[in-house]
C-alpha cells in the first residue's frame, strides 16, 4: 500500500464498498438538480474572482481576473518605434500555432495550393493536442446519428453554443475520422476494422474513439510527420506576441520573439491563422491545471489586442479528475476515460455521491461540494483533499487486464510513484483543464478581423459554456482544416496593403483613457515558476508580487 | 483546494550542471530546476508526462551508472547531478505514406540503418516508457509492421534511445513510420464509417438536422432532458494480440 496511514484506512472503506456498488446504479442529476448544484459550488459563480474589462469589444464584460490582468496590459512592442519594413519572412499563410488545430490548418491550407508557415512557441506539437489523452466524439456507428451529437453537444455546452458552430463540427466529424484513419493513425478498432467506442460525460451514445489512452499523442505525431513529409516548415521557439494590421484592418502578418536569441522577427502574410490553444497556465484562482507550458492565452492577447471579439470568456472547464495525490503530479489529468470504462467517484467512505458521466461542469461541482460543505474529502499528507476514482473496478466490470491495456498511460504515470492503479484507487480533484470560449468564429472559422482565422482552444463557441470529453481534439481538426482552407482562399484573393501596428497604438490609448496606469505587459509567453527568493534576487533585492 | 498544514521541509543538494543548489525533499527535477531559479525554455513541455521534451540524464554521487529519465516524471535525490537534453538531432526521412507498401523493404529502404542494430538493449534500458525498443526495432527490421507498431505505441518521441544508440539508429521516426503504415495500410478502415460517410454525401441527415434547427430553445431542452443514454456493455476494450 503505498498510501499513507490517513488515507490507506479510507482506501479499505472504498474496497468494502465495492461489491455492492457494482450492483447498483446512480441516478443522473435532473436540469433543476444540476443548476442547482453549479450556482452553488462551481467555480464560475466565485463573482470575485472575474471583473469586466475596461477596454476592447468585450468592454464590461467579466472575464477572469488572470486573464483581465493579460488584456488590461501593454504590449511589449513600442509601436512608434517599431521597425515593420525590415521583413524576416514572408508567406501567404501564416499559422501561428503548432498543436493539432495549427498543424491541421498548415496541411489543407497547402493543399489548397497556398505556402504556409508555421510559428509555435516551443517544440512543433508542444501543444494540449498531445496531452489529450481519452478520445475523439464522432458519430459515426448505426444507432447514432450527427443529429443527436448535436443534441449532446448543446446540452453539454448549456443551449447557449453558436448553433451554426455545432453543426459544423459534428458533420464533419466522421470526415475527420476518416482522414486520419487515412493518414495512418492507429485507432483502437476490432479485427475488421470497427472503431472501439466507448461513454465520455454527456455523450447519449458510445462514440469515443480512442488511441489507447494517447489518443492526442498519436493524432499530434501523425499530422506533424505527414506536414514534415509535405516540406511544411515551422519556426519553433518563436511565438508571436503581436499581430499586423494593414491599412484596411486586414490582418497581414505578425511579430515573433524568438526565445532563444531574443529576436523580434516580421513576419509578412496574406492571412493569418491563429491557433494558439488555452489559458490553463493562468492558473485561474489558483487551481492546478492539466495544461502545457505554454497555455498562457497569447493568441487571446493579441486578438484582442487587434480588435477581434470573445465569447464566453467568464466561463472556465474544470476537469473533475486532476490528480490530488502524489504532490508530484497535482493538477495532472486522469483521463475521464477512466469514468468512461465504468471507475465510480467516492467520498471518504466509500460512497458514490454523483453519477459519474454528468457533464463536467457537474462532475466538478459535486466534488468540490463534497470536498466542502458535505465534508467527506480524503485529506493528503501535504493538506491537499480530493475524492476516489475508483479505478480498479474497471477490471472487475470489464475483465482482468482491460486496465492495462486501455489505460497504459495511466498505469504508467502512477506506477512511477508506486501506485498500482489496477489494484488502488486515486485521489483526484477538479483541475483547470480548458477554455470554453475564446475568440469568436464563423463556421469557416473566419473572425471579426478580415484575415485573421481562428481554430481550437484560442476560438469560442462551439462548446458554449461546457466542453464535452472528446470534442476538443474533433474541434481542433474540424476548424484547423476548415481555417486551413479558408485563409488559403482568401490569401489568393488578397492584395497586400502597409503592415501597421496602428491597433496597438491605439490600445494602448484607450488603456490610458480607462486609467489603467500598470507596468503589466503582454503576452504572458511561459509561466514563471522559480522559487520567490530567487526572483527577488533577480531584481536586486525587490519584492515581487 | 488545500488546507493549510505548516511542516518544515527537508532540503537536498542537487547539483544543476554542476552548480550546487539547495531544494525541498520530493520536488522532480523539473520543479527543481525551476526552484532553483531556472526560467526553462527548452527541456520542458507538457509537465505531465506526455510530449518528451524533458529528457534528463543524472548521475548519484559516488554511482557508476549514468540515469535517464523524464524531468517532469522523476523525483530528485540527495547529491544528484543532473541536466536537461535540450535537442538531440535524428534522422527523420521523407515519403508520402499513401504510395508505400507495409513491408520490410519499405523501412529497410528509409531507414537501412536499423540493420545496425547490435543487440546492447540500451534503447530499452533508457526508454523511459520502459518500452522494448530493441525488440521494435527487430520487428521493423523484419518486416513486421504490426509488432513494431503496437511495441512503439506509447512511445513519447523523448529521443533517449537515440542519444544513446552506438548504432545511430532514430527509433522514435522508425516507430512513426511503422505505425502509419499499420494504420493507413493494414488496419482495416471502419466499415461504419464507410457508411455513415455515405449517408451523409447522399444527404439522409438533411431532414433530420432541419428538423432540429427548428425546434424552440424549450423544445431542444426538453429532447435533450428526454434523450435515451445507451447502456455500457461490458466487454474487454482491447483485443489486442499477445505473445
Amino acid at each position: 500500500m503505498p498510501y499513507p496511514e490517513v488515507m490507506a484506512e479510507s482506501v479499505k472503506k472504498v474496497e468494502a464498498t465495492r461489491e455492492r456498488r457494482l450492483r447498483e446504479t446512480f441516478p443522473r442529476l435532473t436540469p433543476q438538480e444540476k443548476k442547482a448544484l453549479l450556482e452553488s459550488y462551481h467555480p464560475d459563480y466565485r463573482s470575485e474572482t472575474f471583473r469586466p474589462l475596461a477596454v476592447g469589444p468585450n468592454a464590461g464584460q467579466k472575464v477572469p481576473n488572470e486573464l483581465a490582468d493579460l488584456l488590461e496590459a501593454f504590449s511589449r512592442i513600442d509601436p512608434d518605434t517599431f521597425d515593420l519594413s525590415r521583413v524576416d519572412y514572408e508567406t501567404d499563410v501564416l499559422i501561428i500555432g503548432g498543436g493539432g488545430a495549427g498543424t491541421a490548418a498548415a496541411l489543407t491550407a497547402q493543399e489548397a495550393g497556398t505556402r504556409v508557415l508555421i510559428a509555435t512557441k516551443l517544440r512543433w506539437g508542444d501543444a494540449n493536442t498531445i496531452m489529450a489523452q481519452g478520445g475523439i466524439q464522432a458519430a459515426d456507428k448505426p444507432n447514432d446519428s450527427p443529429v443527436r451529437h448535436y443534441l449532446d453537444v448543446m446540452g453539454g455546452g448549456g443551449f447557449v453554443n453558436i448553433p451554426q458552430l455545432v453543426w459544423a463540427l459534428v458533420l464533419d466529424a466522421p470526415l475527420v475520422i476518416r482522414w486520419l484513419e487515412q493518414l495512418g493513425v492507429m485507432f483502437d478498432k476490432e479485427p475488421d476494422g470497427t472503431m472501439i467506442t466507448v461513454h465520455g460525460g454527456g455523450t447519449s451514445r458510445r462514440r469515443m474513439h480512442s488511441c489507447r489512452d494517447y489518443t492526442g499523442m498519436e493524432i499530434m505525431r501523425t499530422l506533424r510527420d505527414e506536414a514534415r513529409n509535405r516540406g511544411i516548415q515551422a519556426l519553433e521557439f518563436r511565438p508571436a506576441v503581436e499581430l499586423l494590421l494593414d491599412d484596411a484592418g486586414n490582418c497581414v502578418g505578425a511579430i515573433l520573439y524568438d526565445l532563444e536569441t531574443e529576436e523580434y522577427l516580421v513576419v509578412r502574410a496574406k492571412s493569418v491563422v491563429l491557433a494558439t490553444g488555452g489559458m490553463g497556465r493562468l492558473h485561474v484562482q489558483g487551481f492546478p491545471t492539466t495544461n502545457h507550458y505554454g497555455a498562457t492565452a497569447d493568441g487571446l492577447v493579441i486578438a484582442y489586442r487587434a480588435g477581434a471579439e470573445m465569447i464566453f470568456m467568464d466561463t472556465v472547464q474544470y476537469h473533475p479528475t486532476g490528480a490530488a495525490f502524489p504532490e508530484q503530479i497535482l493538477g495532472q489529468l486522469v483521463t475521464e476515460k477512466v469514468r468512461g470504462l465504468g471507475a465510480h467517484l467516492v467520498n471518504c467512505d466509500g460512497e458514490r455521491f454523483i453519477y459519474e458521466l454528468e457533464t463536467r461542469d457537474a462532475v466538478s461541482a459535486a466534488i468540490i461540494r463534497e470536498c466542502t460543505t458535505v465534508g467527506k474529502g480524503v485529506v493528503t499528507p501535504t493538506g491537499m483533499v480530493g475524492v476516489w476514482l475508483d479505478s480498479p473496478m474497471i477490471d472487475l466490470l470489464r475483465g482482468e487486464g482491460t486496465i492495462r491495456k486501455a489505460l497504459p498511460a495511466m498505469v504508467r504515470q502512477y506506477e512511477r510513484f508506486g501506485i498500482d492503479i489496477t489494484k488502488e484507487p486515486i485521489l483526484v480533484y477538479p483541475t483547470q483543464h480548458y477554455q470554453n470560449g475564446g475568440i469568436v468564429m464563423k463556421e469557416d472559422s473566419s473572425t471579426s478581423i478580415p484575415g485573421l482565422f481562428v481554430a481550437g482552444e484560442v476560438s469560442g463557441g462551439v462548446h458554449g459554456r461546457n466542453r464535452l470529453m472528446g470534442n476538443s481534439l474533433l474541434d481542433i481538426l474540424v476548424f484547423g482544416r476548415r481555417a486551413g482552407v479558408s485563409a488559403a482562399q482568401w490569401a489568393k484573393a488578397a492584395t497586400l496593403g502597409t503592415p501597421t501596428l496602428r491597433h496597438v497604438k491605439e490600445y494602448h490609448e484607450q488603456l490610458i483613457r480607462a486609467g489603467i496606469n500598470t507596468d503589466r505587459i503582454s503576452p504572458l509567453v511561459l509561466p514563471d515558476y522559480t522559487a520567490p527568493h530567487t526572483r527577488i534576487r533577480r531584481l536586486g533585492g525587490v519584492p515581487v508580487g | 483546494m488545500s488546507v493549510a498544514i505548516q511542516r518544515e521541509v527537508e532540503q537536498v543538494d542537487v547539483f544543476i550542471m554542476g552548480k550546487r543548489y539547495q531544494v525541498p525533499k520530493g520536488l522532480t527535477i523539473l520543479k527543481a530546476l525551476e526552484y532553483a531559479g531556472y526560467r526553462l525554455v527548452r527541456g520542458v513541455g507538457c509537465r505531465a508526462g506526455f510530449c518528451g521534451a524533458c529528457a534528463t540524464v543524472y548521475r548519484k554521487e559516488g554511482d557508476f551508472r549514468l540515469r535517464v529519465g523524464l524531468a517532469c516524471q522523476t523525483v530528485i535525490e540527495d547529491r544528484m547531478y543532473l541536466t536537461q537534453i535540450p535537442f538531440y538531432p535524428a534522422v527523420k526521412k521523407t515519403y508520402d505514406i499513401e504510395q508505400l507498401r507495409p513491408d520490410a523493404d519499405t523501412i529497410l529502404r528509409l531507414y537501412p540503418e536499423v540493420t545496425r542494430c547490435l543487440q546492447c538493449n540500451t534503447c530499452r534500458k533508457v526508454c523511459p516508457q520502459d518500452l522494448d525498443v530493441m525488440r521494435y526495432i527487430a520487428a521493423a527490421a523484419r518486416g513486421d509492421i504490426a509488432k513494431a507498431a503496437d511495441l512503439s505505441f506509447d512511445c513519447l518521441q523523448c529521443g533517449l534511445c537515440t542519444s544513446r544508440c552506438p548504432a545511430e539508429i532514430s527509433h522514435y521516426n522508425v516507430a512513426t513510420l511503422a505505425r502509419r503504415l499499420y494504420g493507413r495500410h493494414l488496419a482495416p478502415p471502419a466499415p461504419h464509417l464507410t457508411a455513415r460517410i455515405r449517408e451523409l454525401t447522399e444527404g439522409q441527415f438533411d431532414k433530420e438536422v432541419a428538423q432540429m434547427r427548428a425546434l424552440s430553445p424549450d423544445q431542444l431542452q426538453t429532447l435533450y432532458a428526454e434523450r435515451d443514454i445507451e447502456p455500457e456493455e461490458l466487454v474487454p476494450v482491447s483485443k489486442k494480440d499477445e505473445d
